[in-house]
């Protein structure tokens, strides 16, 4: 283990002298465009209209980008338009359907404004541009909706495939049933059972999708081309709406001793009552809202971490700090890979957790010390 | 910040594909393997069950035939006891038979013997007797008149000579 750090830290060395060396010929290089790194990493981990592929030169010396365009579904003033991403020509185009006439600016449509050349009202305010164009609402197939299509389809043709191998042979597992069995029995007999008790049967086929669709994107979201790639289970509206699912199985599945406890705790004094309703009504929120940020910043931050450490060769524009970078990138692939199941089962055993609070029996009264959170 | 503002449309696809891969896997995956889970889980328990059933019979008829076994060495044993205890007592009672009945034959010899001697005695006095009257008779007719009175006089003679 020293060795590796003391390895990593003499690349380290080397890389920055090599860089320090070469600055001053690379001075007078500046035609070419500063490479910007947090544009690259936002690029990267936020939802796009196309699922870019890889760019290119061309002979003649120009930037040639290979992507796949995606559906755009918009609605604005009453009109639905669909077209496809590759109308915009990479933002360079304004779209016009009828009486809207759309832009695409950063991954973001607008409605162009006629009065402006092209079509954007920027408003410089302390450093940032501000876009004062209004938003069609936007519905389009964009490159995490396309990702999550694809892990869907997987998922749905993975399955099938195992409930069938059970149905064929109900003895041992065989290939890819034998590879997820001890994940299903994982989610089964250790999140659903011990948090949902008698109940666990109702809420396991919740429990098991929830994990495996947030493993799989997580998965997916590691591989750094085309099927995946998508930074999906990173993205926050992805993981709001599945915390919103676990906040309806719980509000919606929640017993009596659940509201009791959430509006008037027994067992506390009654002046104390209406201070721990607020608390506990809050809390309600809390969870899911916890839920939602754990896994997008989880992800997130992994893919950031990432994609910086190989923004470094483009940085330091040296090939000598490849080898540091890779090990750190491999490092930092393998903490993913774990972070991705861990992900997926902390979101699936917390819901699981709270599921069961809201529709346990309360036939003793001293469980009520067990639930407290 | 706009890492952190959702997107409707996001929202919106992810909500129908989540729901519908719920519906999907719910009908064609998770219902089914689940049941066989626990079916296989039943038939291993099941199973094991029957195993340790079957071995605790075994043990319970090892044990059943090893007390028959017990049982039937017990049996001979005490037939054998009971066989030799039998011979002994008939020995011993033959034995004693016998003493008996060789007490009883030497008594009965003994008194047969007595009785002959008696006899004998009897006939030898009748014989002295007569002998004697004979004798006497001839030797004292003259004396006495009558035999009646010979007979008396030699009578209680011979009550006088006691042989034994």
């Amino acid at each position: 283990m020293i060795r590796f750090f003391a390895l990593i830290a003499a690349g380290v060395f080397l890389a920055i002298n090599l860089y320090a060396g070469g600055q001053s010929n690379a001075s007078h290089d500046q035609e070419e465009k500063d490479f910007n790194v947090n544009e690259l990493i936002m690029h990267h981990i936020k939802d796009a209209h196309e699922w870019h592929i890889l760019d290119y030169k061309k002979s003649d010396g120009t930037i040639k980008s290979f992507s796949i365009p995606l559906p755009i579904i918009v609605y604005y003033k009453g009109q639905l338009d669909v077209f496809l991403s590759s109308e915009f020509e990479h933002g360079h185009k304004i779209v016009t359907k009828g009486n809207n006439s759309y832009i695409l600016h950063h991954e973001k449509i607008y409605i162009a404004d006629p009065e402006s050349e092209n079509g954007l009202r920027i408003e410089e305010k302390e450093n940032e541009h501000v876009i004062l164009n209004e938003k069609p609402l936007d519905f389009s197939i964009t490159k995490n909706v396309l990702a999550m299509f694809i892990v869907a389809i997987l998922m749905i043709l993975i399955f099938t495939k195992v409930a069938r191998s059970y149905q064929k042979n109900p003895g041992r597992p065989h290939g890819l049933q034998a590879f997820l069995e001890p994940l299903i029995v994982f989610v089964r007999d250790d999140i659903a059972y011990p948090n949902l008790g008698s109940k666990a049967n109702r809420f396991l086929p919740y429990l098991l999708t929830v994990f495996f669709f947030i493993l799989i994107n997580n998965l997916l979201g590691i591989v750094p081309f085309f099927p995946g790639g998508a930074n999906v289970t990173g993205n926050i509206a992805v993981t709001m709406t599945l915390a919103t699912f676990t906040f309806l199985a719980i509000n919606l599945n929640g017993n009596k001793h659940y509201w009791q406890h959430n509006f008037w705790m027994p067992g506390v004094p009654v002046f104390v009552r209406p201070i721990l309703a607020v608390v506990e009504i809050m809390g309600m929120f809390v969870k899911p809202i916890a839920l939602t940020i754990r896994l997008f910043a989880n992800i997130t931050a992994g893919h950031i971490i990432i994609l910086s450490l190989v923004s470094l060769i483009f940085i330091f524009k040296s090939l000598t700090i490849s080898p540091v970078s890779v090990i750190f990138v491999l490092f930092m692939n393998c903490m993913e890979l774990l972070v991705a199941f861990l992900q997926a089962y902390i979101f699936t055993i917390l819901s699981a957790l709270f599921i069961g609070i809201a529709v346990e029996d309360h036939e003793h009264h001293e469980s009520h010390e067990h639930v407290s959170h | 910040m706009d890492l952190v503002t959702p997107g409707i449309g996001l929202i919106f696809w992810t909500g129908i594909i989540f729901l519908t891969l719920l519906f999907i896997l719910t009908k064609v995956a998770w219902k089914p393997i689940n049941k066989m889970i626990e079916n296989r889980n039943q038939s291993i328990e099941d199973a094991l069950k029957m195993a340790e059933k079957a071995r605790e019979e075994m043990k319970q008829l090892q044990a059943e035939n090893e007390k028959i076994l017990s049982d039937a060495r017990a049996e001979r044993d005490k037939m054998l006891k009971e066989a030799r205890d039998m011979k002994e007592q008939i020995v011993a009672q033959a034995k004693e038979e016998a003493v008996k009945e060789m007490e009883r034959i030497r008594k009965n010899v003994g008194m047969e013997i007595e009785a002959q001697k008696a006899a004998a005695i009897e006939e030898m006095k009748n014989t002295i007797v007569d002998l004697s009257i004979e004798v006497a008779k001839k030797v004292i007719r003259k004396e006495l008149k009558s035999d009646n009175e010979h007979q008396q006089l030699v009578e209680s003679m011979l009550k006088d000579i006691k042989f034994n």
